[in-house]
């Protein structure tokens, strides 16, 4: 067994008076893939900052190769090979690929910057990734996944002896997190040492050597990956059992509820139609960039769409967000930090923002403000300490329970909630799962869009599937099923018979 | 973790900073002279800052929604040569009357109001940055007013003078009008920031402009209203400006959207939106008016050096938001 090149050992920290981390011990061996698993809010980030240099333990100490350091900032453990590759990207838009990938340690001739070597070494970074983006692209042109590629390749460049992945394959499609896994293999084999976050639990068991578990700050378990099951991980996670991740499905009433006819999103979706009836889960399956997100902003307005949307028979009016959400349609964003939470308010802000006009014709009814947001952070579960924090202080699954309760507060009878549990763990999932069926079996009508498949075909009654911009088919009941769905996503059957 | 949250301190300097420099400088101001804090010389100074007082509170808005106004000095100097012209030309047919002031009000409001939809129209439909777009109207109403006035002064006809005058140098129970009109906007400015879903709204623009328009908030519909606002306070502004000299030229309101753009930031409100505070906006009007006061009645330090002094205050004001914006930023 090779010694450990970083390790924490007896790690705390605390945040004011609040402690998130107790004697946590953490170690990253060369050529091992150490998976990092926990609820949101079990520590992983913190541990992680803490590996990388962003956050000084409390107590305790980090360890490289084998002798105690402190490093002042993440520059300094980037010198010592210690990289990290964030969730939220650390990306400059403006700038090109190449002009990222070099950004604080640009090649240079002379005074001058040696862009074609600079160039060439970033498209032999990329090509390693199978990436096909061009160096001189600009960031702000590119799609999230490829951004997440150039991050990586990023990462690459800097040579790094450990590398910290926060949940890489978070916004990755299935093919692009394959590609992702090989690199992950290909830098294991090369003797770096890897730390893997992930909410998927079958990537982690595909890539893992070692799993770590964390929860409520403190380590449960250290254990080989090989012969740990998927369900054990999760349970582990959690402290309980858990069975039955999805809810029973309840079954829709006949009458339609939104119809949507032909409907064109210049540039992303070509004539879609579909309807939703009362009381019903429809899932929306498809490929990212097979235009789920940009069908869904066009029927509520937040994107120019040509076609027809009927609500409970009467057309909405189009590019109108407030039309739809006083005819009780709304959409819940799959981007919560950039387009559902304004991150530095309080909570009750947040809360009430979509529906305003429900607290007092000219000013603002304060009482009944507070009111709400005691009632929805028990409706859902919301778990805060202190009620005057700002929403950007909550952990990932608090804030899509936020936006959660936030969307339901304004009434809808038609919900689109996008992506409902990206980079949630399981526990809260499932908790999101049981509000999504509760709202059906109110009466309301819910669309899922969700890239895991599990997702739609657990909740969904009726599964929508789009491929290309167009919608190439819908499955229903018993014919929900994975296969069926790949092959309309992939394009192969159009127009799969529809119930 | 439900719980990656500092402790809240007690104290804010971001909060009490701008309140803690008003009660320094009114000290510092009784000590200095006796008379500093006379009737006359309070009410001086409160009347005076009203002009400025009132397009800060519109600028609040403004800024708070993430944009930014120039053009406001401009804008009272050209709606003052606009009021005064029409004044003048109506005089002949309506007699030397209430009737005739009352006129000139409501052409100073609607001009007001134009104005400022322009610039809120301009940025908010056509798109065009806030600072681009006011840059422009600031030399536009500039030079309007110069070339009205053929590069000298609009004067208001003497009569009508006395019969406005009022206005300025009038007032109930000893609180001259400039005061009482401050007041009443700052409070009303206090309570729609606070307490209304426009406030809200405005607020929710200046912190994330994607997060407002997802929530229904009518974005355009907001922008356009903030500036729309600021231009009819500038308006207000100029109804009580008009009556303290009686004219107009290109010099008016030279440098007060500096100004009022000063207090704005001083009071708290952040300069790139999504917070702001009115009553701060007040405590930072009476903060660079003091200032200038106190230098004109101590011989301490030469008047000339008030610029000097309000700048250095401008800049700790916010290097004190930073410590906000650093609570803010996990």
């Amino acid at each position: 067994m090779t010694e450990p090149v970083l390790a924490i050992r007896q790690v705390s920290r605390l945040f004011g008076p609040v402690q998130v981390l107790f004697d946590v011990d953490f170690d990253l061996r060369p050529g091992e893939v150490h998976a990092l698993i926990g609820e949101n809010g079990a520590g992983k980030s913190t541990t992680m900052k803490i590996l990388a240099g962003y956050l000084a333990p409390s107590a305790g100490e980090v360890l490289l190769d084998g002798r105690p350091v402190h490093f002042p900032s993440s520059r300094e453990a980037e010198a010592a090979g210690v990289v990290m590759i964030h969730q939220e990207f650390n990306l400059a838009t403006p700038l090109t690929v190449e002009e990222n990938i070099f950004l604080g340690r640009e090649l240079k001739r002379g005074p001058f910057l040696d862009h074609r070597a600079m160039q060439a070494e970033s498209r032999r970074l990329l090509e390693r990734l199978h990436c096909a983006v061009d160096p001189r692209a600009r960031v702000s042109t590119l799609s999230v996944p490829n951004r997440q590629m150039v991050e990586i390749a990023k990462a690459l460049g800097l040579k790094a002896r450990v590398l910290i992945m926060d949940e890489p394959t978070a916004v990755l499609t299935h093919r692009e997190t394959d590609t992702l896994l090989e690199q992950v293999d290909r830098l294991r084999a090369a003797g770096t040492a890897i730390l893997y976050t992930s909410h998927k639990l079958d990537e982690v068991a595909r890539i893992a050597d070692r799993v770590t578990v964390l929860r409520d700050g403190r380590r449960v378990m250290t254990a080989p990956a090989k012969g740990l099951s998927e369900d054990r991980m999760a349970e582990t996670m959690v402290g309980r059992e858990l069975s039955g991740l999805f809810p029973p499905k309840s079954s829709p009433a006949p009458e339609p509820v939104l119809e949507v006819a032909g409907l064109t999103v210049p540039g992303f979706v070509r004539d879609a139609s579909f309807t939703l009836r009362r009381g019903e889960v429809l899932g929306f399956a498809g490929l990212v960039g097979s235009g789920r997100t940009e069908l869904m902003e066009g029927i509520v307005g937040l994107r120019p769409a040509t076609g027809e949307v009927r609500m409970e028979g009467s057309p909405l009016p189009h590019a109108s967000v407030s039309a739809a959400r006083a005819a009780g349609l709304v959409y819940l964003t799959e981007d919560r930090k950039e387009k559902g939470l304004l991150l530095g308010k309080p909570l009750g802000e947040n809360l009430t923002l979509l529906a305003l006009d429900r607290f007092g014709r000219v000013l603002i009814d304060k009482a009944a403000e507070e009111r709400a947001l005691t009632q929805a952070i028990s409706d859902f579960d919301i778990r805060v300490g202190d009620r005057g924090i700002s929403a950007g202080s909550l952990s990932g699954g608090n804030q899509q329970k936020l936006l959660l309760a936030k969307t339901m507060l304004a009434e809808p009878r038609v919900v689109i909630i996008d992506e409902p549990t990206r980079g949630i763990d399981v526990g809260t999932k499932q908790q999101i799962y049981g509000f999504i069926a509760r709202l059906a079996a109110e009466g309301r009508s819910v669309i899922v869009v969700s890239s895991e498949l599990p997702e739609v075909i657990g909740l969904a009654n009726r599964v929508v599937v789009m491929s290309a911009g167009r919608i190439a088919g819908e499955v229903e009941g018993e014919a929900i099923t994975e296969e069926n769905i790949v092959r309309l996503a992939m394009g192969l059957n159009h127009r799969k018979a529809s119930a | 973790m439900s719980a990656v949250t500092a402790p809240r301190p007690r104290f804010h300097l971001h909060v009490l900073g701008p309140l803690l420099a008003l009660f320094v400088l009114i000290a510092l101001g009784a000590w200095l002279n006796p008379n500093f804090l006379s009737y006359g010389n309070v009410t001086n100074v409160l009347a005076r800052s009203a002009f400025i007082g009132i397009i800060a509170v519109g600028m609040t808005f403004v800024i708070t929604s993430g944009g930014i106004d120039l053009s406001v000095g401009s804008m009272a100097a050209f709606i003052a040569g606009l009021m005064i012209l029409s004044m003048n030309a109506l005089l002949p047919h309506m007699g030397e009357g209430v009737s005739v002031i009352l006129v000139g009000v409501l052409v100073a409001a609607g001009a007001g109001l134009l104005a400022g939809w322009l610039n809120g129209f301009l940025i908010a439909k056509v798109g065009i940055e806030p600072f681009i777009v006011t840059l422009g109207t600031m030399g536009i109403y500039r030079s309007l007013v110069t070339w009205l006035a053929d590069g000298g002064t609009l004067s208001l006809d003497f009569g009508l003078r006395g019969l406005y005058r009022p206005v300025y140098y009038g007032g109930i129970l000893g609180i001259a009008w400039p005061i009482i009109v401050f007041a009443i906007v700052a409070i009303l400015g206090e309570i729609v920031m606070r307490q209304t879903a426009f406030g809200r709204h405005v607020a929710a623009i200046g912190a994330n402009e994607q997060v407002a328009r997802y929530s229904a908030v009518k974005v355009p519909r907001v922008r356009i209203a903030t500036y729309a606002l600021l231009g009819l306070l500038v308006g207000l502004a100029t109804i009580m400006y008009v009556p303290r000299l009686g004219s107009a030229s290109g010099s008016t309101g030279v440098l007060w959207e500096l100004e009022a753009i000063a207090a704005v930031i001083i009071g708290g409100t952040v300069l790139k939106g999504g917070y702001g505070r009115v009553w701060g906006t007040v405590v930072g009007v009476l903060i660079l008016s003091l200032i200038d006061n106190i230098l004109n009645l101590a011989s301490i330090v030469s008047p000339y050096l008030n610029g000097t002094i309000q700048g250095v205050i401008v800049i700790l004001a916010v290097v004190l938001q930073r410590e906000k914006k650093a609570a803010d930023a996990r």
